[in-house]
Formats: C-alpha cells, structure tokens, sequence
C-alpha cells in the first residue's frame, strides 16, 4: 500500500517543459529565466551566457540536428527524447551511432541551471562542457567537436543562426557550447501537481497523494531531497553490480570508496524516465 | 656632502661598472624560450629515432606534446615578470617545430636568471568558463586543445607521449604500442590525483639580457627518457599505458626532471 502512495506522490512531479513562455520574449531580448520560487538559486551563472530567444533557437536547433555525430544520424534528441522526459525510452542502456550500446541509461535532461555535476558519475561540473562527451563517445555520436564546429561553417544557415545569437556569424568552440546549454537551461520542470500545492497555487492534494507525500519524505528524501528531489551526491544503493568495468564515481575520484557509486538522480518526471538506475536494469516504478 | 652619501654614489658608480650596459627598467623588451626535445643524449626524432630506457626496452615515440603555462622570469636583483594569466599557455608539440619557440613580449628591461612554469594547465584554468580557453586552450581546436582534454572527466591532459615498443604487450593495428597520457588537476568537488607540476630553471652565472632592442633566447632540454627514468623506472612492458590513473603520479614526477637549462643567445 504504501508502495502505491509513493508511486501516488511521485506521480504528482509529472510535468512537461522546455517551451519559453512566448509572450514574454522579444528578438534580442535576454529570455527571463525565472528560477521557481519554491527552488533554490540556480548553480549556474546565467550572467555568463545570458538567454536569448536566437540563442535559445539556435541551441535547439543544434540539439535536433544530426550533424554533431559522425554519419549525421544522431542528434542530442536521440538520446534525450521530449515525450520521455529527454531520456532514451525502452533501453536499458542507451543507444547510440552504428545501434552501438553505451554503457548507461540516459539521463533526463531537466532543470540543469541547478545541475552541479553531470553525467552518472559527476565527470563534467558545467553544463557548457557536458556535449562534448557524447558527441566525441565513439559508442554515441563518434564524432570530434572540431569536426562538428567545421561542418556548421560550412553549413549554409547555421552562421546566420549564429549571427543573429551572437551577433557575428563566427562559429567558436565557446559559442556552440553556450548555445546548447541555452536550450537545455530552458528545460525546466517546476509545474507539477506537487508544485502547485508547495506554491500555493489553489492545487489541493487527495489524502492518498498527501500519505504519499508523508512516507516519501520520511524514506526517501534522505536521499531525494529538496524541490529537485535529490541531494547531488553519489551512493551505492545495493543493487548487484552489473557491469563490473563501470565503477562509477570511483573512475572520477579515484578513491576506492567511491566504487559503484552513482548519483541520486532526480524524481522529477520519473513515470517518464524509465527504464531505472545508471544501467536501466529496473522496467518499471 | 657626508661621507656616507659620498660612499653610495661611489658604490653606485661600482655597481654600474659592473653592469654590461646600462638600461632603463622602464624599457620592455621581448625574450624567447626554446623547448629543444631530445631523448637521452640523443635529438628526438619522430618515428624514426630508436632509444632505450633504463629497463632495457627499445622504443620508438610518435607523439610528444606538453603544456607550459603560468611563466614567470626573475631577475638577477630579484625583480619578477609574471606573464599576463590569459596570455600564458604554451603547448609544446614536437611535430610542429613553431611550438618548440615561446617568445614573450612587453618584458621589463633586466638581466634574467631563472624561469619558472607550470608543466600543465592550472587547476582554476580547468575549471573556467569555454571563453576563457581560447588559443592552444581551445577544445574545439584539432591541431591544439581536442587531443589535449578528457571529455568524460572534464580536464586537460598536461603531457601526451605515444610511441612503439617491441617490449610492450598493447597490441594495436599490428603494432606494439604504448602512450601515457598524464592529466588531473585535484578534483572539482572532490579531491583526487593532482597531476600539476611545477619547474624553476636557474641560469648559473649566465644571464638572458633582455632590452629595448635585445631579445635574447633562452635554450631549455627537454629529456623524455626521463619519463622511464627520471627517478622512478617506468617499464613499458610493465605499464603499456597509462591515463587517469593513480600510477599517472610516477610518470609525473619524472617528467619534471626532462626540463634542464642549457644556454642563452644574447644576440
């Protein structure tokens, strides 16, 4: 019973995103990225690459394009499906270039600007320098970031998409990565059901989605804390270990008790995201 | 005038003497340093040159390339140069003989005695934002900064040697490879291998005499052999490879034995 009210509860952090609320932004203007008031101040520094809606575009435009991967089959969006809540639906481990098995389950990708860290194993700690893995893995897009910077020059609309984010058609290394992260910062989920309700917003829970509420955060928010449902660190939760090559957080640190360590993902979206855990061994809440 | 003031301007009068010529501190002048790659007492020679190191294995390197950053220059009275922070990254490839000259420009006037580097990237430098890491910084860069960085482990990798040896067991398109890549600046959010390495070189009793119209060049060795044996004995055979490891700390600390002062032009 229980079991159902947290499947309950976490159903209440269910919500689609990543679409700038257009009435707010003009051609030019820094998009008003408003953190949630029932979340904390974001990790990233938005002064450094200030969204705008061209920057924003351009950003999407490069996450749907195929042309970041070696034969121009795999794009971000491959990997990171909208209607899964940006993760890869039904495989376990994500799938990349030449139907290549990678060696994890893909992350969504949601309300990064709060993102400390990156990938399952914290490798990356900023979202700027996180595409480059992915694009240059040999098992997902098997492509060099030089070469994907080279093939955008010669493209016949990305420099003008580049001119009107940047204001010259120049296509830099520092450019490219902000503009993806402009997209991939918009890529928020803060209006669930359970938000409303935190906020105020007139959203009343039934008593089951309340009990739910009450048993999660009694045994699993120790874990999944916070407004974004987890608390950044990286634990071994006891599963059996499956691939014995992937030692998680251990390959970043070094540090033999960081073996089979892999980060507290976030709860948000999570009916979305299966299947479960770094290898996607669990199918289902 | 009292006699102490009459004995400095006199020992003034000495000092200057001394001097090989008279300068104003205020002039700027430019000064090179040049990387000079060998491998034991021999030129390195990409592909076709074939050394052995101290374990007695044959070797053969196809890849050499390194990071020098944060110089600073001092002077024979003490006077430091600390190379603007953006404008001091140098990566060293020996296959691209332009790399191997560092010339530094806007240096103080001044007769210079020591240099000192970082053999890598610091670790602030690994941590900053993709604008701040243009140049040879650059991971978009084929030629430059692509082959020099983790993408998985967000870091530049400081030195990068690959080569052939008939002793390693690291088979690769039918050949016997090794490569070390050695990296890790000390973690971001937790500590691990700190790789970065620091070098001071004294000129003995040599001086590079930068001017307003003098820039001197100051040649520096660069030994790899002491990557196998720069105090601790790395053996191909035992360690074919190596990249973000905690063995990477060995082939660290012998490569700061490779840089020796050898000789100054003051031409």
């Amino acid at each position: 019973m229980s079991k159902m009210m947290i499947h309950t509860f976490i159903l209440l952090l269910l919500v689609f995103a990543c679409q700038p609320n257009e009435d707010v932004i003009n051609s030019g203007d820094i998009v008003a990225f408003k953190a949630p008031s029932n979340f904390p101040q974001p990790a990233y520094d938005l002064s450094k690459n200030p969204i705008t809606k061209e920057g924003f575009e351009l950003g999407r435009a490069l996450f749907y394009d195929g042309i970041l991967s070696r034969d121009g089959t795999i794009s971000c969006g491959f990997c990171h499906q909208q209607q899964s809540a940006f993760t890869q639906h039904a495989h376990t481990l994500s799938h990349g270039i030449d139907d290549k098995i990678t060696m994890r389950n893909a992350l969504p990708i949601q309300n990064l600007a709060w993102q400390k860290e990156f990938f399952w194993d914290g490798g990356v700690f900023h979202l700027d320098f996180f595409a480059v893995e992915p694009i240059q893995n040999e098992n997902e897009m098997d492509e060099s970031l030089p070469n994907v910077l080279e093939k955008l020059r010669n493209h016949k609309t990305y420099p003008k998409l580049f001119e009107a984010a940047f204001g010259t058609p120049d296509i830099t290394t520092d450019r490219f990565l902000k503009a993806l992260s402009q997209f991939q910062l918009m890529c928020i989920s803060s209006d669930s059901k359970y938000d409303k309700y935190i906020r105020k917003e007139g959203v009343i829970l039934t008593s089951e989605e309340l009990s739910g509420m009450e048993i999660f955060q009694q045994k699993c928010a120790s874990c999944h804390n916070g407004e974004l449902f987890t608390d950044f660190s990286y634990r071994n939760n006891g599963l059996t270990i499956g691939n014995p090559n992937d030692t998680g957080r251990e390959r970043i640190t070094l540090n033999e008790n960081d073996k089979f360590k892999f980060k507290v993902p976030s709860l948000r979206n999570v009916e979305l995201t299966r299947p479960y855990m770094h290898d996607g061994r669990i199918l289902t809440l | 005038m009292s006699f102490f003031a009459l004995l400095s301007v006199l020992l003034a009068f000495t000092a200057c003497d001394e001097n090989q010529e008279e300068f104003n501190i205020n002039d700027k002048g430019s000064i090179t340093l040049e990387f000079d790659n060998i491998v034991g007492g021999q030129d390195l020679q990409l592909d076709k040159g074939a050394y052995t190191n101290a374990s007695g294995e044959q070797f053969s390197i196809n890849l050499f390339q390194y990071y020098i950053s944060n110089i600073k220059l001092k002077t024979e009275d003490g006077r430091e140069y600390i190379v603007p922070q953006d404008e001091s990254y140098f990566l060293v490839r020996e296959h691209e003989a332009s790399s191997h000259e560092i010339t530094l420009n806007n240096v103080p006037a001044g007769n210079y005695t020591e240099v000192s580097f970082v053999i890598g990237v610091d670790s602030l430098r690994n941590t900053m934002d993709p604008s701040k890491r243009t140049g040879v910084l650059d991971i978009g860069d084929e030629a430059t900064g692509k082959g020099m960085y983790w993408s998985w482990n967000s870091g530049y990798i400081f030195v990068r040697i690959e080569g052939t040896s008939p002793q390693s067991p690291q088979v690769e398109n039918g050949q016997n490879i090794f490569f070390y890549h050695v990296g890790g600046f000390g973690g971001y959010s937790a500590p691990t291998i700190n790789n970065i390495r620091n070098k001071t070189l004294t000129f003995g009793k040599d001086a590079a005499e930068v001017r307003k119209d003098k820039a001197p060049s100051v040649h520096i060795l660069v030994d790899a052999m002491k990557i196998f044996d720069g105090g601790n004995t790395i053996s191909i055979a035992a360690n074919p490879f190596s990249h973000f490891t905690t063995f990477s700390a060995k082939i660290a600390d012998n490569y700061v034995s490779m840089f020796t002062y050898d000789h100054v032009h003051n031409d």
